[in-house]
């Protein structure tokens, strides 16, 4: 058997030019938070690296991440990700179904021990001894428990894996559970979202690939590149929401100007993700772009956060922003002092509470080799 | 006799694990089971109806959409909403583009995987595949060199040793039976069709903010339309739509038909094989008069028996004589006994696992052997998916469903029986992709007219506060997701969901026997079906793949202690 290809050898007979190569090893870098000086090391190591192994496990889940995943939308990533990283079971998509799929995991946990990479999808039920989720049968909690003992590191698709997402909500009927509360000892990525972000899913992998080494995760385990930020910090209407510019009913006429949904629900307040830098699809949009609020779908606990367009400020022991408000009703009667007090006020906190995402997440910041 | 057991289905959604009994070569009895179960509709009970569709978009992820949409108009209906025509054209292409995305998918991705030999296409002569490519298609990537460069491309990854998702493929099988030239052709289209997917969803970010599981609201679209403004539905957002349209046809005529005639062409014996059931159900969908005017969808409703195509029996979801669901082999108890059927308004569910103790080898399939109840129209086990909704549009008239399915029947050169099959199945999905690449040129052409003609609006505020509402009100809401027909039952009470179920496609398709012992689809389709190797069970998954399954489902709910009284499948 040959020699296993690198990844840069593996684009070049993909046809995909040097060029194009050193730019998506740029995208990557850049995608995975790393200063410019990084690039170098990234395509150093594309260069040098043979495909991983890969095995992907599907618990309590819907497959919202597995199609996520296949909208990395550069088109080296869908070309090269999938491929460079050797995808050695994945129900989704392998050919092989049945025993032979069973053993093409078994041959890969035997051959690569220690060395490949676990990817789950999906909560683990605990309920009951494990019954409510059976593959071959065998319990999911069985299946799991024996493929994270040899892997080299856990990659937790999604807030399913991450934090239980649905199946978890109260009152949790199966015990739906997340990897990391199962599995201990071993290096963790959670990468929640109801799916993630395509290229947040693929940024995380090639940061493991490239720099042989998990990215800095924040408190909750979380890739600090795609997490540290609240939706609201980073959202394109933002200035709507200090100017105290509201959508007071869906369709009305501050919706079609675009003005700030929070009145609407909006979570993006208390909701760590990516999506207003990075957008969906490629960028074409986001929610809040699409004129709804965001659901805070990469949040624990979030379907129990609700109801969903019931606002923020109604929620008992939500004190960041309860000023919007009053100032909605101060710019009902057109106080152009209220805005402006309102504008500052948000503002400075705003200020202050980037700063202590960034101290705090600093500080509980995860190392590890993966 | 030999007891074979494929577990897990791959290629799928969710947890699906097939039991076959073979006696020379054939089967002769065959057991469905749904292996997982994530148990949410007792979450639902007491939310805000107007959250439902963002819990149940979550059954699915490969069908994302298709029960936000359900749901919005069970609560609809409940509450008496009618949407403004605007929302209802744009829910309309997001259905489209979810069947040209997902339909797609399922033909590449899930199901072509069953019928190309990816190991053959090392022996391809390339010049061979472009000739055919071009003699097939005016579709452009069809050079010689374009299919040679794929082929060193293949030779190099199967060389390398590590072969990730084709890894112990049935490659070599004596049932493949296209010649490496035309594999090669399914390959290179493969990675096309993969590449091309990510494009066609944009259709739901640009409307519904991401994809998957885009937003979707009560009462209409939660996207405004504005053509004086950059953070609305303006020009340019609609260009982008029409765009991606043109593409998806393009794709859908250039390289989906031509490949699924092609491929079809040399399988046309998988024209006699795996028929099974012989009833058919269709709700129907994409309305042109408002969802109340069920006499204008482009998708009819209606119920074929006995493969009658002169007749089409009326479907009624709200009249509870005629669905209901059964438990004789499903793990969960009736109060009443596990004999009788409940229709989903006065469903039941208490959880109860009897099966054997994990790890196990085989289920007791004389006994309860799966977490999917078991639907029942009128008593009668229905087919529901593509083929079902091309036969009810054919018998109830409809003319381009007509022309379609006779002019494809004749070129493959195929009798009208081989409609009643695996490879009629598989048509049928490429014969409705086709119909609705056209269909959603039809419907953004008219909201591109209404725009022009001043209305914007895309939302129905009337009942939007819950202080509107009664203090009780039911709801159905219906649909046709990729799969087959699709219903959300409601009860609202004091504002809040008293009651949420759901029956879905594949609870109708993989459910396992009912208390009479009749089989559902997928169990009758696989008797008789030829199975060349019990190793190597290929021709179990084409025609399992056939169905598209879709199995993160029937997720029957129950309390804590195990009591809870209520049901839902989803898929």
């Amino acid at each position: 058997m040959n020699k296993p290809l690198t990844m840069w050898e593996y684009a070049d007979l993909h046809g995909v030019s040097r060029r194009d190569f050193l730019k998506f090893a740029g995208w990557i870098a850049a995608a995975s938070g790393l200063e410019a000086s990084a690039i170098g090391k990234v395509v150093y190591a594309m260069d040098t690296k043979p495909r991983i192994p890969v095995v992907w496990f599907h618990g309590q889940e819907c497959t919202c991440c597995s199609e996520s995943f296949i909208r990395s939308s550069h088109p080296i990533v869908s070309d090269i990700v999938l491929d460079k990283i050797s995808l050695d079971y994945t129900e989704t998509l392998m050919a092989a179904a049945g025993h032979q799929a069973e053993e093409a995991l078994h041959n890969t946990m035997t051959k690569y021990k220690g060395q490949y990479l676990m990817l789950m999808e999906g909560s683990v039920p605990l309920e009951e001894d494990g019954v409510y989720c059976c593959i071959g049968g065998r319990t999911m909690l069985d299946i799991v428990k024996e493929a994270a003992a040899d892997a080299k590191a856990i990659v937790a698709w999604g807030s399913c894996a991450s934090n239980g997402c649905i199946q978890a909500a109260n009152p949790n009927p199966t015990g739906a559970t997340p990897i990391h509360k199962i599995i201990t000892g071993k290096p963790i990525i959670n990468v929640p979202g109801c799916p993630p972000i395509a290229e947040v899913m693929a940024g995380t992998i090639v940061h493991l690939l490239a720099f042989d080494r998990i990215p800095q995760l924040d408190g909750l385990g979380r890739p600090k590149a795609f997490y540290s930020r609240r939706v609201h910090d980073t959202c394109y209407r933002r200035p709507n929401y200090d100017a105290g510019l509201f959508v007071e009913s869906f369709d009305d006429e501050n919706a079609r100007r675009g003005y700030c949904l929070y009145k609407m629900g909006c979570r993006g307040p208390v909701t760590y993700n990516a999506c207003g830098a990075m957008r969906w699809n490629n960028g074409v949009s986001f929610p809040i772009q699409s004129g709804h609020g965001c659901i805070g779908c990469s949040e624990a606990n979030f379907w129990d956060n609700g109801p969903f367009y019931q606002h923020l400020a109604s929620f008992p022991g939500f004190g960041i922003e309860t000023t919007a408000d009053k100032i909605g009703v101060a710019v009902g009667i057109g106080t152009a002092a209220g805005i402006a007090a309102h504008a500052i006020s948000t503002n400075i906190r705003k200020r202050k509470l980037i700063q202590e995402d960034v101290k705090n997440s600093g500080a509980s910041e995860t190392k590890g080799g993966a | 006799m030999a007891r074979i057991v494929v577990d897990p289905i791959t290629r799928i959604e969710g947890h699906l694990r097939i039991e076959a009994e073979i006696k020379d070569g054939i089967i002769v009895d065959a057991f469905s089971s749904g292996t997982m179960v994530r148990g949410f509709e007792i979450i639902l009970k007491g939310r805000d109806p107007r959250d439902a569709w963002a819990f149940t978009e979550r059954a699915c992820g490969v069908c994302t959409t298709v029960h936000a949409l359900a749901s919005v108009r069970t609560v609809e209906d409940a509450l008496g909403i009618a949407v403004p025509p605007n929302a209802e054209l744009i829910r309309n292409l997001m259905f489209c583009a979810q069947y040209l995305q997902d339909h797609v998918v399922h033909f590449y991705h899930l199901h072509a995987l069953d019928w190309v030999d990816v190991v053959s296409a090392l022996k391809a002569d390339p010049k061979k595949t472009s000739e055919i490519a071009q003699s097939i298609s005016h579709w452009p990537k069809s050079s010689p060199n374009y299919f040679s460069d794929l082929q060193k491309r293949l030779t190099a990854f199967v060389s390398s040793g590590q072969l990730g998702i084709f890894a112990n493929g049935y490659w070599g099988h004596a049932a493949y039976k296209l010649p490496a030239e035309v594999n090669l052709l399914g390959v290179a289209h493969y990675l096309e069709a993969l590449e091309w997917q990510k494009e066609i969803v944009k259709i739901h970010t640009i409307f519904g903010g991401k994809n998957p599981h885009p937003n979707y609201l009560v009462g209409g679209a939660p996207c405004s339309i504005n053509t004086e403004e950059v953070n609305a539905i303006n020009a340019e957002r609609l260009a982008y739509v029409g765009s991606l349209l043109d593409q998806a046809q393009e794709f859908v005529e250039n390289v989906y038909i031509p490949d699924l005639l092609a491929v079809a062409g040399f399988y046309k014996d998988w024209g006699a094989i795996g028929g099974g059931l012989s009833n058919y159900l269709a709700y129907g969908d994409l309305p042109t008069n408002g969802y109340a005017d069920v006499s204008r969808f482009k998708f009819p409703r209606g119920v074929i028996l006995n493969r009658d195509l002169g007749t089409v029996h009326e479907v009624d979801a709200k009249d509870t004589q005629q669905i209901e669901e059964y438990i004789a082999h499903s793990w969960y108890e009736y109060s009443g006994g596990d004999a009788a059927g409940r229709h989903p308004w006065d469903g039941e569910t208490k959880l109860k696992y009897s099966g054997p103790k994990p790890p196990y080898e085989h289920l007791d399939v004389e006994q309860k052997y799966s977490w999917l109840k078991t639907p029942r129209w009128k008593g009668n086990a229905m087919e529901v998916g593509p083929l079902a909704r091309m036969l009810v549009a054919y018998a109830s008239g409809h003319k381009e469903v007509q022309e379609i399915v006779n002019s494809t029947l004749k070129a493959l050169d195929v009798p009208v029986a081989a409609l009643f099959s695996t490879l009629g199945r598989t048509a049928a999905r490429g014969l409705e992709t086709k119909l609705i690449a056209g269909w959603a040129k039809e419907f953004y052409n008219q909201l591109l007219a209404n725009i022009k003609n001043g209305d914007t609006r895309t939302f129905n505020k009337d009942k939007w506060s819950p202080d509107t509402w009664p203090s009780e009100a039911k709801g159905v809401g219906l649909s046709e997701a990729p799969r087959g027909a699709l219903a959300h039952w409601i009860v609202i009470k004091d504002k809040k969901i008293e009651n949420y179920q759901l029956v879905v496609p594949s609870t109708w398709n993989a459910s396992p026997r009912d208390a009479k012992g009749q089989r559902s689809a997928y169990e009758a389709s696989l008797i008789g079906t030829p199975v060349k190797n019990p190793d190597q069970p290929l021709e179990i998954l084409r025609t399992i793949h056939s169905f598209d399954p879709c199995i993160a489902c029937a997720v029957h709910l129950y309390d804590e202690k195990g009591r809870y009284v209520h049901q839902i499948s989803t898929f």
